[in-house]
């Protein structure tokens, strides 16, 4: 049980970076406190100084990096009168820490039961052979299937969700007191970080550690936290339990940071996302009254001139601003439900794009000995007969894990991957598989936007330039009218004119991202393929990218295929959606129709496992363990029968399930009747927890 | 890890194969005639014709070439055209005294070039690693003769503590020639010592600044223990790999400093042998030198392969 023992006080810490800037005092102010058994959530956007209070909490800064001022104690020590040989005791004995990318933060050439064993050799005095005995009975806890032989091996040789929970089991062997995570999960598949998170969620129960759990991610402090604070440009805006912040909080930047999360319940045509005007002040350029006046839609005069500091105003419930009583009233500010629309016959919309039976198979040589003796190479199923149809001006979505084959797909259909066979066919035309065999009009009917738009923009044109490539390349104009058309595009995913000249380095993340949607409408498309467009971006500039997608959609009547791994912002941004695994579509339908039962038992894996933003809310707890199999060995039957949580039988292992239709436009590929899928499965629902 | 070494060896054959092609050639277009050399510039044609005729330099120059090709393999690497000696215990007994030199400047300036790079690596940009770096260039830019002449006139003309010539029988034994070693391979390691300490601090500092050796900082675990087991194992890694390509480097390189000290390495015999135009010493030690190479080069590869579980695993 809980109880209310303080294990972290900090008071007062300011945090400052000597830069060739001068000083920059990145975390000001802070007083948090974490109770023994407490998991404390501490969330804000990339820049907002999580990180760095994490590291000045246990005096670990880089170099340049110094506490200026304030106090921190673990358990009644004074963690700054502490020596660098002191303190080394205390790290790894009372405080531990969980790192962001498991595949980075274990050493590649140790196995990784060493790793753990070396922990308790160090801090509870075992010999080797106790230390060994410990890191078996750790990896136990962790649920680690036979934890012998995985304590004999070496990163490269476990899947990411093995790591973390090798992580994990490192923490937590000397029982420490306080323990911190960053952003433990944000590397992993969302069915792993669902797994990974029960499991955090238990063992920290168990243990009784007090843990600061760091994340952008507002659903996953929703599913695990207890107290939460947001943080924003360095300092704490708003603090309290879970229910406070998230269902009567006291700060508009926790309402917007709310608003900007899409839902599972609504899509484009229900709702906008709200989003957070302009950007994170840099410690030195801040304003002069409260810090986040200047991007709040409720910010007036006073806000402006005076800062207001973190004031109680119930139990325990923090905020920092002035017009708190108010927040609750401006609900209206991140809820922009728009007006009804017509429904449409779907069905009366004419394809676009109508791509049949598309498979794409990879030859991989195998490593070692066994390579001498094979010389036939292996073959990858990366894409195994998918077909998919894309409606003029309507989303496709395309769901799954890493690895399900999603984007070597999308890839086959732009012709950057030549498939290996079936039927591309836009507009009624058929394709050539290679982009080298297509025509020019058919490039420019095709268009991409990738992940990462750093690795698509050249760093050394100006990115109007980048821009105003397609036009030039594929049509003859003058440069006057290139310059003209550079100016609209820029407009119209609002980017300041004067932004042309500037250079990649020069823009934030979200703004390239602007720039490479610019870029691809520059054709004027009639398909984007949008390959994982927002998933690196913080969550404001996410929403604000979203809506931006919907209006160019909406205004230029362009289909998207949008390809990505969160199925909150599919369903926001989805008319149709697929549902994918290992190279094969399970499910398909109208993304409502998807949502809700019947589900697919992929789908429905997949659903319980988003991390929704509401601590009331009631999903099924149904979790997929171990990872995606190699498509080099499909397993027989029901390729999703080794990981299924509602396998039947037999059946599933032998024979290839075929498709049942729900309705119209909605099919299911699974054994189990719809009936009985229907009578298993329950909608995602809100329900008012009892108040204890 | 067998397929990949089998894999190599024939690569490395195919490699030597091409290299004999060149040294064939190459020694074929140097001015000058066998024969005339061997009978000197009086002889009379006739004399001439008839060691042509003897030493097979009538044929064609492939069929030379194959000829000249299989004895080698066969270990019959001909007599010397200079001192009518035959070639293979020479270029052995010169293989062997290069060897000796080699080894004890590796064993000379590897320990030390590491312990510098992680010295340097640790305090980065402090004053330890600005004196470390600066130095250490400063003699890696300087050419071996200059190094060694300076050693000369201070340790052996100066001080007296070491002979200052190195010019030893081939076959003295390793006790004996030690003594004159030790020059000739502080030269040899002063200029390699740069290279090393450079390589070992800028992979250290990679290492140092990752996630897990600060994950391995915040188990608590006592700083040195961090860098011997942590950092080093993984930092080392590169620096094991230049190691093992400068045995290559050391053998076909050692020719200036071998040259300034008159010891009796294979270098300073490829020199004599280029200035006397004796052909078949040429070619013999041209491949042997290529040879040490090639397997220098597959030793590291292998070395590497062995430290690094993800090759060694595969995965």
């Amino acid at each position: 049980m809980t109880t209310n023992t303080t294990v972290l006080d900090v008071k007062n810490l300011w945090v400052s970076y000597a830069t060739d800037d001068g000083a920059l005092n990145t975390v000001r102010n802070v007083t948090m406190k974490i109770a023994r058994g407490e998991i404390y959530g501490l969330v804000g956007e990339s820049g907002s100084g999580k990180t760095t209070l994490a590291r000045a909490l246990v005096r670990y800064l880089p170099r340049n990096g110094s506490i200026s001022s304030g106090s921190i104690s673990l358990g009644g020590v004074d963690l700054l009168a502490l020596s660098q040989r002191e303190l080394r005791k205390v790290w790894g004995a009372r405080v531990t820490m969980v790192h962001q990318d498991p595949s980075k933060a274990i050493n590649p050439s140790i196995p990784v039961g060493d790793q753990i064993a070396e922990m308790a050799r160090t801090h509870l005095g075992m010999s080797r052979a106790q230390a060994k005995n410990k890191a078996l009975e750790m990896l136990e806890k962790v649920q680690l299937p036979d934890p012998e032989s995985v304590a004999a091996r070496y990163p490269h040789q476990l899947s990411g969700g093995m790591l973390q929970r090798i992580l994990i089991a490192t923490a937590l062997t000397t029982n420490p007191q306080f323990l911190i995570m960053d952003e433990p999960t944000t590397a992993l598949d969302v069915t792993t970080e669902a797994v990974i998170l029960d499991l955090v969620r238990d063992l920290l129960r168990e243990y009784e550690t007090a843990v600061l759990y760091i994340t952008h991610n507002l659903g996953v402090v929703a599913r695990i936290c207890d107290r939460v604070g947001v943080m924003y440009a360095g300092e704490l805006m708003e603090e309290g339990n879970i229910q406070q912040v998230f269902k009567q909080n006291y700060h508009p930047y926790t309402l917007g940071l709310l608003g900007c999360v899409p839902r599972i319940d609504a899509s484009k045509h229900d709702i906008d996302l709200h989003t957070i005007p302009g950007h994170i002040p840099r410690p030195n350029a801040l304003p002069d009254g409260c810090i986040f006046a200047p991007r709040c839609a409720m910010a007036e005069d006073a806000c402006r001139k005076e800062r207001p500091s973190l004031t109680e105003i119930s139990d325990g419930h923090f905020t920092a601003c002035r017009r708190w009583s108010e927040v609750a009233d401006n609900i209206h500010i991140i809820a922009k439900d728009k007006s009804e629309e017509e429904e449409i016959d779907m069905s009366e919309i004419p394809l676009l794009l109508d791509a049949r039976n598309i498979e794409k198979q990879f030859k991989v040589r195998r490593s070692g000995l066994s390579n001498i003796f094979a010389w036939k190479p292996d073959i990858v199923r990366a894409v195994d007969n998918m077909s998919i149809r894309v409606r003029k001006g309507a989303t496709m979505g395309i769901v799954g894990e890493s690895g399900c084959g999603k984007t070597t797909f999308a890839r086959c259909i732009a012709g950057f991957e030549s498939a290996t066979s079936g039927d591309i066919f836009l507009n009624g035309e058929a394709l050539p598989y290679s982009i080298k065999d297509r025509s020019k009009s058919t490039l420019k009917k095709i268009q991409l936007v990738f992940q990462n738009p750093d690795a698509s923009l050249n760093p050394q044109h100006p990115v109007g330039q980048s821009v105003g490539r397609p036009l030039a390349l594929l049509g003859n104009v003058l440069q006057s009218e290139i310059d003209q058309r550079v100016r609209e595009l820029f407009e119209a995913v609002n980017l300041p004119a004067d932004y042309v000249h500037r250079l990649p380095h020069e823009l934030s993340g979200g703004e390239k991202q602007r720039v490479a949607i610019a870029r691809a409408f520059a054709a004027n498309p009639e398909l984007m393929i949008l390959d994982e467009p927002i998933s690196s971006l913080d969550v404001s500039v996410q929403a604000s990218l979203m809506n931006l997608l919907a209006e160019l959609q909406k205004e230029k009547g362009v289909s998207y295929l949008f390809i990505s791994h969160d199925l909150a912002a599919v369903r926001h941004l989805s008319d149709w959606i697929a549902v994918v695994y290992l190279g094969r579509i399970w499910e398909i339908g109208s993304a409502q129709d998807v949502f809700s039962p019947p589900y697919h038992p992929y789908t429905e894996a997949l659903l319980s496992a988003i991390p929704i933003p509401d601590p009331n809310i009631h999903q099924e707890r149904i979790r997929l363990q171990g990872s995606v199999p190699s498509a080099v060995n499909i397993p027989s039957g029901c390729r999703f029968h080794t990981r299924c949580p509602r396998k039947i039988g037999a059946i599933c292992e032998t024979e290839s399930p075929t498709w049942q239709n729900v309705n119209r436009f909605h099919s299911i590929c699974c054994h189990i009747p719809l009936e009985e899928l229907n009578k298993l499965q329950a909608p995602i629902t809100v329900e008012e927890r009892e108040q204890p | 890890m067998i397929a990949y070494i089998l894999r190599r060896l024939g690569m490395i054959l195919l490699t030597l194969l091409a290299a004999s092609i060149i040294i064939f050639s190459v020694t074929q277009l140097l001015p000058g005639d066998v024969a005339q050399v061997i009978l000197g510039q009086f002889a009379t044609p006739e004399a001439v014709a008839n060691l042509r005729a003897e030493l097979g330099l009538d044929r064609p120059i492939v069929v030379q070439y194959f000829d000249w090709l299989i004895r080698f393999i066969q270990g019959d690497w001909g007599t010397s055209m200079v001192s009518r000696m035959e070639v293979r215990p020479m270029v052995m007994a010169r293989l062997r005294n290069s060897l000796m030199l080699a080894s004890v400047a590796i064993l000379m300036y590897v320990p030390l070039g590491i312990l510098l790079g992680v010295i340097s690596a640790i305090k980065e940009d402090g004053m330890a690693d600005q004196l470390i770096s600066g130095i250490s260039m400063a003699f890696a830019g300087l050419p071996e003769f200059v190094t060694g002449l300076l050693l000369i006139g201070l340790l052996a003309v100066s001080f007296d503590f070491l002979p200052a010539n190195s010019s030893i029988e081939p076959d003295t034994p390793f006790r004996e020639a030690f003594q004159y070693l030790i020059l000739p391979a502080i030269t040899v390691s002063l200029t390699s010592l740069g290279y090393i300490s450079r390589m070992t601090r800028s992979s250290t500092i990679d290492v140092l600044r990752s996630d897990y050796t600060r994950a391995a900082d915040m188990k608590g675990l006592p700083r040195w223990q961090v860098l011997t087991k942590h950092v080093l194992r993984n930092s080392l890694l590169p620096t094991v790999t230049v190691v093992a390509l400068g045995i290559g480097w050391l053998i076909g390189g050692l020719i200036v400093t071998e040259s300034v000290f008159g010891y009796p390495g294979i270098g300073r015999l490829l020199v004599y042998s280029i200035q006397r135009r004796d052909v078949i010493s040429i070619q013999a030690i041209s491949m042997v030198i290529v040879t040490i190479y090639s397997f220098s080069n597959l030793i590291a590869d292998i070395l590497y392969g062995i430290l690094n579980p993800r090759i060694r695993l595969g995965g």
